[in-house]
């Protein structure tokens, strides 16, 4: 299979490499750019643990090849606390008992942060419809309701 | 890091985790996320069909693939790998061989056949497309009812019959019982198969190195050091020579309770191979592949007075194996076969149980284990009993509890439950959501023509696992206290966590005990290199058993130091307190001694008192003499909407007793996360196989996964009844959920359309039934 090259930016650093067009875009962050935050729980576009924000959007990084991600900038789990301050959404996932294998928990905390980047102040109810294309099994999700609550009222203050 | 202030008691406070930093930065190593240098990927090719003949397997086309290093068979190992352990010991079992990949017969759809290594994953999976495979299908059962006719196809045919074990129970005097009864209520109630879904799915990272001989698995699992020992016997490989790593595991459910063929072979091709083989499951290998949970019909009568005294029970029970054993299959459904009175005093008991095989993929411990379907049992049938007399189902529980004078309490079924107040924990219930208005307004709302129900369960289980006699392969749990030179603590433990939180409550426990910050302490889990001996987290044993283990080492190691302390200050060690990181005479705080200079002076060894070795360090194996009985009372309230049977559900009221409370956050997690589990089961959760035993809900699209929206918000609360099973009075947290919920839901949705009639559901109660159920009522068909 001819490959092709791509150059992609992720949390700020550009990752330049040479790609089967078949390669699946979280394989290439976790493989080629070693990004190994965001998991791979079904590969098929249903579970979010491998959510990235691609372009501004929070994408299911499995339904993506890396190649349409050329030019792409990226955000990972990695690239979300700055200067080693959390993020408020891992301060209320940790603050809240929002996590317990913490497997889902990268992709539910991106696809969090584009809930509250859309709505500062979601109700209980449009945080749990937000976060319907993100599965967890351990939780039974009232704590990681209550994590995005004291995200919004954090990062409105 | 969340530490409290002062001379503290850790235990009983809402610390957050010390695990979290890492799992909420993505910085933690899951199997997938290791990385060793060379290492080859292994792919499984797995059976398409239920039941049949291999005729040919033809590798070569796979082989000649680019990027291929081996492709193997079963016929290649079969001499080399050993049988897939099953450590049930229960009389007159049948055990089948089985392989680690298929000889001669696949059994079920997802029976590993071949096994691809190649230098790339995709290259790996590629080479599958290339094996070819010649099959000659035979007769399929996937049907407990149909298996067990004697014209039914064998999946073994060694054994004659699909019947694994029978299991028969006859006591006090049954047949009296039923035949004095005012009333005899018969049901058949089906507890369906499910798909534990732990979100990372399974992973095998194995290196051998042929120089030190040395052979290093890392692997998703529960169980490291069991998987130790077996893997030595399956590959037949040194164990003294073998480390296996639970590295940071994303969910289990007890579906990671298992020794799985995967690892054998992973194993066996690094060895065979000298370089680090890695095989990461893929979610529909998981689906196909992993153990599954549940899956009893059960066919249940009760014996109840007009008072609604329940003076009997007798119940025949079909539990279904799958075709090959795990681990502990048979000995699940065993489970409920003893937890079937539930909270109750039920004098006459007769069961008989039957493990029976059909060509699906083998159940096993899915959280609950056996319990949920006893409770739902039980539960079901209290409810169908007040039905009947047209009594309060609280009342017709209240009528049945045993007392709390009367514990600790023997159940026919030989179980002696440890401590309990069932009145206290339903009336706590009961006050939440104020029930008795609460059938007032349901009443009203009736009249306004409104589907309401209140669900109730009052549940007993079965934890703390536990003794070894009720626990195959060892009930025990072992570790080890280390102070270091330093002053740092380091606490070994043989269970192994994957989401519990056991890296912060057992630290609070021994913050607590030496009197150190809990910044001090470390707890180092699931390495087999690092602590030598355990047997894992399942069955809400890791508190009540490797939290004592961890309780009483680290008395041993404080003893010892109180003596080297009395040594250095001239006093009597009985006196000193530890407190603060400082060790003093009750009383003289000024004169303390810091708790890091006696731990170096336990090094440097030049002032010790004649009696005393160097070093601070001690290893417990603590064997429970009991099981722990949690139990507790949940009540739901429900609203059916009759045009489209949707269910909402409107309140959760959870009240749960398993003794002391470590970390009240941690424990109301594991309730949530129970009850979203459970409350699947009720609703929204079945494996369904066709008659072909093809798995028709073998992805995340076909089985349906609880999300935000389906999931209530639950308002919790506890009693405490401490166990006396173990120093610290705790039963275990991790499955009370899962065993409360599911019948509570279905009880809610059974009252809320009992003005139909109806009385019962058959689970999962998606919309499409529940409308089913309704229109059938209406015509006057009731179920």
């Amino acid at each position: 299979m001819s490959k092709k090259v791509i150059n992609t930016k992720i949390n700020g650093t550009n990752y330049t490499a040479e790609v089967e067009p078949r390669m699946l875009l979280i394989h290439f962050i976790r493989d080629v750019a070693g990004l190994t935050g965001s998991h791979i729980g079904c590969e098929t576009s249903i579970c979010g643990a491998c959510t990235a924000i691609v372009d501004g959007m929070a994408v299911k990084t499995c339904a993506m090849l890396a190649i349409q991600a050329d030019g792409a900038e990226i955000n990972t789990i990695e690239g979300l606390a700055e200067n080693g301050d959390l993020h408020p959404i891992q301060e209320g996932f940790w603050e809240c008992h929002g996590l317990q294998c913490g497997f889902c928990t990268p992709g539910m905390i991106m696809a969090a942060s584009q809930l509250l980047e859309r709505n500062p102040n979601p109700t209980e109810s449009e945080i749990r419809h937000g976060l319907e294309g993100n599965l967890c099994r351990c939780t039974g999700y009232q704590h990681i309701v209550n994590a995005v609550q004291y995200a919004a009222q954090k990062m409105q203050s | 890091m969340a530490t409290l202030a002062g001379p503290s008691r850790l235990i009983g406070a809402p610390i957050k985790r010390r695990e979290d930093p890492r799992l909420i930065q993505g910085l933690s190593h899951y199997v997938d996320d290791l990385k060793l240098v060379n290492t080859l990927h292994c792919a499984f090719l797995r059976s398409d069909y239920a039941h049949a003949e291999i005729e040919n397997i033809d590798t070569e086309a796979a082989k000649r693939l680019s990027g291929v290093v081996t492709v193997i068979t079963g016929e290649d190992i079969r001499e080399k790998v050993s049988s897939v352990p099953c450590a049930a010991e229960i009389e007159g079992l049948k055990i089948p061989n089985h392989p680690a990949l298929a000889v001669g017969r696949v059994r079920f759809v997802g029976e590993p056949v071949a096994a691809v290594v190649a230098t790339d994953p995709y290259i790996a999976r590629d080479a599958l497309d290339l094996i070819e495979i010649e099959y000659r299908e035979l007769p399929v059962v996937v049907d407990m009812d149909k298996a067990i006719e004697p014209d039914s196809p064998v999946i073994f045919e060694e054994f004659g019959d699909n019947i694994a074990f029978t299991m028969p129970l006859d006591a006090g005097d049954v047949d009296k019982a039923f035949a004095e009864a005012d009333h005899v209520i018969s049901h058949r109630l089906v507890n369906q198969r499910l798909i534990p879904i732990a979100m990372e799915p399974r992973g095998v990272l194995a290196e051998y190195l042929r120089g030190e001989g040395t052979l290093t698995v890392w692997s998703s699992t529960q169980i490291p050091h069991h998987l130790k020992t077996f893997l030595s016997l399956l590959v037949d490989f040194p164990e003294h020579r073998i480390r296996v790593i639970a590295p940071e595991v994303g969910g289990a459910f007890g579906s990671k309770l298992n020794v799985y063929a995967e690892e054998a072979v992973v194993a066996y091709l690094a060895i065979q191979l000298g370089k680090p083989v890695k095989w990461i499951e893929k979610r529909g290998e998981n689906f196909t592949s992993t153990i599954h949970g549940r899956d009893q019909i059960n066919y249940v009568e009760i014996a109840v007075n007009n008072d609604g005294t329940i003076t009997g029970l007798r119940a025949k029970l079909l539990a279904n194996m799958g075709a090959y054993y795990q681990l502990l299959t048979p000995i699940i459904p065993v489970l409920t076969y003893l937890m079937i009175p539930g909270a109750y005093k039920i004098p006459n008991i007769k069961l008989e149980l039957i493990g029976v095989l059909t060509n699906k993929m083998a159940t096993d411990a899915y959280r609950g284990a056996g319990r949920p379907e006893a409770t739902y049992i039980i539960e079901r049938m209290v409810d169908l009993a007040a039905q009947k007399l047209g009594m309060d189902p609280k009342d017709i529980r209240f009528k049945n509890f045993p007392q709390p004078d009367e514990f600790p309490f023997e159940i026919p079924t030989g179980i002696i439950y440890d401590s309990g107040n069932y009145q206290e924990t339903f009336n706590k219930a009961l006050g939440i959501i104020n029930y008795d208005d609460l059938r007032d307004q349901q009443s009203a709302r009736r009249k306004r023509g409104k589907y309401v129900g209140i669900g109730i369960c009052t549940y007993a289980e079965i934890s703390g696992f536990g003794p070894s006699i009720g626990v195959a392969g060892g009930g025990w749990e072992s570790s080890t206290v280390r102070i270091e030179r330093t002053g740092k603590v380091t606490v070994l433990t043989g269970v192994s966590p994957h989401g519990q939180g056991q890296e912060t409550s057992f630290a609070q426990i021994m913050a607590d005990e030496l009197g150190v910050d809990i910044d001090d302490i470390a707890v180092i889990h699931g390495d087999t290199g690092r602590q030598p001996q355990g047997i894992g987290t399942f069955g809400s044993r890791a508190t009540p058993v490797g939290g004592t283990a961890m309780l009483i080492a680290g008395r041993q190691v404080k003893d010892k130091m109180a003596k080297l302390t009395a040594h250095l200050l001239e006093a009597n060690p009985d006196d000193l307190v530890f407190e603060n990181g400082k060790i003093f005479v009750q009383g003289s705080p000024a004169q303390a001694v810091e708790f890091a200079t006696v731990a170096a002076a336990a090094h440097n060894a030049v002032n010790l008192p004649p009696d005393i070795e160097p070093g601070l360090e001690a290893t417990h194996f603590f064997e429970p003499e009991k099981f722990t009985n949690p139990f507790g009372a949940h009540i739901a309230i429900v609203e059916v909407d009759p045009d489209t049977g949707e269910i909402d559900i409107q309140r959760y009221v959870a009240v749960d007793d398993i003794g002391h409370i470590i970390n009240p956050l941690l424990v109301t997690g594991q309730v949530h996360g129970g009850i979203a589990q459970g409350l699947g089961q009720a609703l929204y959760e079945g494996a369904v196989y066709d008659e072909n035993g093809q798995l028709l809900t073998g992805s995340l699209m076909d089985y349906a996964v609880p999300k935000a929206t389906q999931v209530p918000s639950v308002e919790n609360d506890y009693t405490v009844t401490p166990s006396p099973a173990n120093p610290m009075g705790v039963k275990g947290v991790g499955e009370t959920g899962t065993i409360a919920s599911t019948a509570c839901i279905v009880n809610a949705v059974v009252d809320a359309l009992s003005p139909l009639g109806v009385k019962d559901i058959e689970m999962p109660l998606t919309p499409n039934r529940v409308w089913q159920v309704i229109e059938d009522a209406k015509k006057g068909v009731s179920e």
